[in-house]
Order: structure tokens, then sequence, then C-alpha cells
């Protein structure tokens, strides 16, 4: 809505132009569709056994809730195109950026179960997902994901490894103070270090104007002389553009940049938010610019799907996830003495 | 007298009869405007004094910190949030390096006033990142005063005390004792008084009198030994809780004498179990009623393991109500019960 929309012929450019053709554009609508589908069936089971009273001790998830619901083009368009070897860092809001990263789906539900076959054996949880296979991993706390990311791009740079570590945050852990020590560190040495900064325009309940002293988080960046871009993250295309241009730029030895995605979550930071920081009216705005409505609109028109396809590809993303949950749900809980192992090697 | 249901309720209270009082009093933390500070310590406040006295804070542990010691030092009062304890790590070099230590580094030229507020604790699955309690790290180090409230009662006391008092303060709420809707509660509705009144730091409390044992406890775990306790006066055995309430100052003193009384002591803890409060505790009693004990000192804590996410691994590490039934049972043993039967 604040970005000048091409028309189709313009759009076609573009497109092509980042390497993007109907095959990836319709993979990209499919894993989308995924994230989108596992964080409501997810948002589902968290309320059985808390409604009508919610506690966050109830139920078979227990603890804190922060889906991603309308953040799925800034995963996807970045993740994309990284390979398992590259690393992604993610936060408190880790669902999308895990499954945009390869994450088995079974593995990523039972974790948040807090079931045995779960990605760490129920130890983690929603906020602590670590999967090795995938080089992803997440923190809880907030500002945590940027030195973390920078570290394993210093391990690519060291190793003369072809691979790029990004590191994704909201726009509040931008105020943190790693994200400024972190973009000094990647521009020093160059690193092949992605920065990702999900603006969805509040911190919990903390709105952008209360927090943040400059219009955007990018303008911080180009300060400390690190590569930055500012992209509308709800349109899969933009967010692909821009990311495509920073991993290429990084893999080749040419340093870190940081893409600046301007989003919307759709629900509240954490499931229980009663949302008196914000206006029904504005999330109403937001919606009609539905990341997948607006991919899935745009593949029409370019003639690079037609409806059928598209259905097939939510119906395979739906069925997907009804497997994921329902494997979540017959895993077991782990042995209690569990617990008491694992904290050294 | 009305009643409140839990300490949220308490320390919000005290805080506005201060800042009614007090102009130099000012909030700073992260989300304490519409979400007073998540766990209700700052409920309301906004509304009341507005947002340049209530201030919401960009996520910068450090240097919100680092600028409640500078506000202090020129004059003002800070209370600030620390959203949850496990955040300390963001901002602890501006708590223990600086707010803890100018004051006596000044040789007394700057005094500290700053009242910190953090929750703790676990028990509703919120993983090891979001469950930790860990005030012995802060009781460890010199220049914090540091409040466990464990009912309403001793939240607003205690935190009108710390409004008072020219040196930093940490209350440490417990998630489970806030009387929030949205999280368990395991305190009790109680009785409050409703005009301000300041409690005074170092004095234990009895919360019940017994003599085959003395369990000493802080925060949620008052509530669950005084459970326990409850079901071990069904086999006969006699416990005498005791709630620290602040770890510093300690009143050794009631502890010693419970300890001198019953012979036995049994600590009760939901931080890490080792170089923390169960090992200062046990220190301080041994020192002066060594001759008084009839058995080693005992202790129920966190294993020293991460507070692990999923509900039988939770359940398994924070001392639940039967751990510290079980471990006093094996403290009095079974002479003690037949003894008495005969
Ligand atoms: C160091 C630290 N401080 C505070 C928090 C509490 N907290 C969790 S998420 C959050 C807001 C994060 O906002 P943003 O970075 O914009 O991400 P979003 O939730 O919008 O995705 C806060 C304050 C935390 N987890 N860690
Ligand atoms: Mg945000």
């Amino acid at each position: 809505m604040w970005r000048a929309e091409p028309n189709v012929e313009d759009l076609r450019y573009l497109a092509t132009k980042a390497g993007l053709t109907a095959d990836l554009c319709l993979t990209a609508y499919r894993q989308m569709s995924l994230i989108r589908f596992f964080e409501e069936a997810i948002a589902e089971k968290y309320y059985v056994g808390k409604q009508p009273d919610f506690n966050l001790a109830a139920g078979p998830i227990r603890g804190e809730m922060h889906l991603a619901v309308g953040q799925e083009a800034t995963a996807v368009g970045v993740c994309l195109l990284l390979s398992d070897e590259d690393v992604v860092v993610s936060t408190h809001r880790p669902h999308h950026h895990a499954i945009a990263k390869g994450v088995d789906l079974n593995q990523l539900a039972a974790e948040i179960f807090g079931k045995v076959d779960g990605l760490c054996r129920g130890k983690g949880g929603h906020m602590h997902l670590f999967d090795k296979a995938n080089n992803f991993s997440c923190s809880g706390i907030v500002g945590a994901s940027y030195p973390q990311a920078a570290g394993a791009a210093l391990a690519f740079k060291v190793s003369s490894k072809q691979l790029v570590a990004v590191a994704f945050s909201g726009e509040g852990a931008a105020n943190h103070g790693t994200f400024g020590e972190t973009l000094n560190a990647a521009a020093l040495w160059q690193l092949p270090l992605i920065i990702v900064v999900e603006d969805n325009l509040y911190a919990d309940s903390t709105p952008k104007w209360a927090a943040v002293g400059t219009s955007q988080q990018y303008q911080r960046a180009l300060s400390y002389a690190v590569n930055a871009l500012l992209v509308d993250g709800m349109d899969f295309i933009d967010v692909y553009r821009a990311a495509k241009a920073a991993v290429d730029r990084a893999r080749h030895g040419y340093g870190p940049s940081l893409i600046e995605a301007v989003c919307y979550r759709y629900r509240g930071h954490f499931e229980g938010d009663l949302g008196e920081y914000r206006t029904q009216e504005e999330l109403e705005l937001w919606r009609r610019r539905d990341p997948i409505t607006l991919l899935g609109e745009r593949l029409k028109k370019l003639g690079w799907a037609d409806e059928a396809a598209l259905e097939r590809a939510r119906n395979e993303a739906k069925a997907e996830v009804e497997q994921a949950i329902a494997f979540a749900e017959s895993s077991s809980l782990p042995d209690p003495n569990e617990a008491f192992a694992g904290v050294f090697r | 007298m009305r009643k409140l249901r839990g300490i949220a309720f308490g320390i919000a209270e005290a805080i506005d009869q201060e800042m009614g009082k007090n102009r130099d009093i000012v909030v700073l933390g992260e989300d304490v405007t519409y979400w007073g500070a998540v766990f209700g310590f700052t409920m309301g406040l906004h509304k009341k004094y507005g947002r340049d006295r209530v201030i919401d804070t960009p996520i910068t542990e450090q240097t919100f910190m680092g600028m409640a010691v500078g506000a202090a030092a020129a004059g003002l009062h800070p209370v600030v949030s620390l959203m949850f304890v496990d955040f300390l790590g963001a901002g602890f070099d501006q708590m223990y390096n600086h707010m803890a230590k100018n004051h006596y580094m000044s040789g007394g030229q700057f005094a500290m006033p700053v009242t910190v507020l953090t929750a703790i604790g676990g028990g509703y699955g919120d993983a090891g990142q979001h469950s930790q309690v860990l005030y012995g790290l802060f009781s460890h180090t010199p220049g914090f005063k540091i409040v466990i409230p464990s009912t309403a009662f001793d939240a607003k006391g205690f935190t009108v005390a710390a409004l008072r008092d020219p040196n930093p303060v940490i209350i440490f709420g417990h998630k489970l004792l806030t009387g929030l809707p949205f999280l368990p509660f395991e305190g009790d509705e109680e009785e409050v008084p409703e005009e301000p009144y300041a409690l005074e730091f170092g004095k234990a409390a009895v919360r019940r009198e017994g003599s085959d044992l003395t369990i000493i406890s802080a925060g949620l775990m008052v509530h669950r030994s005084l459970k326990a306790a409850e079901r071990l006066e069904h086999d006969g055995i006699s416990v005498e809780v005791i709630d620290v309430r602040t770890l510093v100052p300690l009143d050794s003193q009631t502890l010693v004498e419970s300890a001198r009384k019953t012979g036995r002591v049994l600590i009760v803890d939901e931080d890490y179990q080792s170089f923390g409060m169960t090992g200062e505790l046990a220190f301080r009693i041994q020192a002066e009623a060594f001759a008084a004990l009839k058995e080693p000192i005992r202790r129920v804590a966190v294993p020293d393991v991460p507070i692990p996410f999923s509900e039988p691994l939770e359940n398994a590490v924070i001392p639940s109500v039967e751990r510290i039934y079980q471990e006093a049972k094996a403290s009095v043993g079974k002479e003690n019960k037949v003894a008495r039967s005969a």
C-alpha cells in the first residue's frame, strides 16, 4: 500500500530478473500456505483446555505462544534462497522461519506439544527450537539472534565456505544493543551475514512510535556502512528480490546486508493478548494485503498458475499440517528422568 | 478491610500511593503502560500519571538499567521493570557493577534509590529462558536488598518500604502468586489495608508453628511448604514453616531459634540448588545451632539443570508439594511417628 504496484508486464520483468519462475513461485505459495495452516492449527490446539478461562498452564500446549500469521512472505522470501548448510537464527516467534528453513514439520509440532519425538525431545518448546540437520535455532531472548548469526558468518568466513548466516528479528529487537554491536562487527569483518528485521509495527504492546527514534531501522544499518534494503514484507516478490541481492553479495564475499520488511501480525503478540494497543481498522487494512492472497492473485495474473493449481497447493499443505499435528498428538511425553540428563555432553 | 487477590495488586497499589505523594518516582520498563509490565506490577499507573512518569522503554535492558542509575544519582527514584528475571543478562552490568556499587564506591556520595520489579518462577510451561527465579545471583552481589513477597500484604508493605528506601531494592514477584487471571494462582485472597504502610526488611515470618521440623522457604515455595505441612500433620508430624521474606537483609535469628527448637531443618528453594539460598541459610543455621541439630540440614531445590519445557520434565525439577512432603518424611523418619503414637 506504500509501494508502487507494478502492472503485469513490469511484475513479470521484476520477478524474472530476480530469478523467479512459475515453479519457484508455486513452491513459495505452498510454503506460505503450509506456515499459515500450521500456525492456525497450533492456535486451535493451544486453546484446548484454555476456554472459557484462559490459563497459560492449561491444555496440551502450555506456556506462551507467539504465532506469525501474516508474516509468511518474509520467512519464505528469504529462506527459499538458502541451503541446508546456511544458518538461520530466529526469535521468540520462530515457526515460520523454521518451516521455511525446512525443519521437519512432525518434529516441530511434537516439540511444541512437549513430546519425546520433538526436535529437542521436549526440553526446548516453542521458543527454543534447535535443529542441527537444518542449521536452525532460535531464542526467547530478544536481541539474541544477531550476534549468534554473526558468529556463524565468522565461522564461514574463517573456513572459506561459501555459506551465509541469517538473523531474523522483530523491529523491537533492533533497539537492543546487540543490533548496533553486530552491525559494526559485520561491517568491520565483512561477514556473510544477512539481518532480516520483520517490522510488524509493534513490540509486545509497544507501538513503534513509542520505541524507535528513527522512522525505520534500516537507516541505522546504513550508518554502520552495511548495505540496507527496505521492502514490503507482505509482498513475497519484493522480499525475494531483496533477499536474492543480499544473499548473492554475502555468498560471494561482498559482506553483510540488512533487509527491513514492513509487515503485520494478524494475531496478538502472544495468544491471550487482548490487543488494547491497536485498532480493529488497522488490522482490517493489513488483512486486505494478505501475503498469500496477494501472491496467488499475481500468479494468476502472470499466467504462472491457475486457481486449480493454487488449490492443489493449499490442499497439500493442509494435509501435511494435519499429519504433523496427528503425529505430535500421538507421540508420548518424555520420561521425567530425562530432565536430569544433558547439561553436559 | 477489603481483600486483594495476589501480589500484583499489592505492588501496583503501593506504587500508586507513593507516586501520588512523591514526584520523584518514575516508572521505566518494557510494556509498563498498557500491559502493566505484563505481570501487573505497574497496572493502571499510566492512566493516572501519564506517559511522562510511566515510561515504556525500547527493549534495552542495559540502557534503561543504566538510566535508572543515572536518574537516581540525579535525584529521582526510578521504579524499573525487568519483565522476567531471566532477562537480567541483557542489563546485568549496569545492575551489579553500578547500581549495586556506586554508593559504596563513591564513599557514600551517591545514594541509589532504585526499586526494581521483576517476575520470577515457572510451573506453567514457559521453559528455560522464562521460568527461573535467580534471586541467588542478585543476593550474591553486595549492594542489593532482596525482597521475595509471598502474600499481597507483604507485597504492598515491602514495595512501600522500597520506595522510601535510599538503596537499590529488588522485588521478586512470583508469577503464580500475582493473582492475574491468565496464570495459575497458588496464593490466597487476603485482607490488605487500604492505607499505605511500610514493612521492615530483615524480619522473617513464622507462617505456621510446629515442633518436629522447620521448613524454611520463600515466595511460592512458602505456599507449597504449608501444603506439605498440612499433609504431614495428618501423619502426626508437627512442622514449623518460616517465610524468609527478604534474603538481604536476612533474619538469621528467627531461623536459628526455630532450628534450636525443632532440631531438624529442611530448606525449600525454587532457585538452582548449588551455591545459592539453600547453602547460605544452612551455613548460617549450623554456625549457631549446630549442637541442637539432630541430623544434617536438608534441602529441596531445582537440581542443577535448566528448567525444561515439557510438563513431566518441568514437574520433575521444580519443587512440588510431594517432593517437600517426602523429604520432610525422610527427615523426621518413622521413629518419631511411632514415639508419638506410643
Ligand atoms: C531481553 C529481552 N527483553 C524482553 C523480552 C520480552 N519480549 C519478548 S518478545 C518482545 C517484543 C519483541 O518485539 P519485536 O522484536 O518487534 O518482535 P515481534 O514480537 O514483533 O515479532 C519482548 C519485549 C525478551 N524476551 N527478552
Ligand atoms: Mg515487532
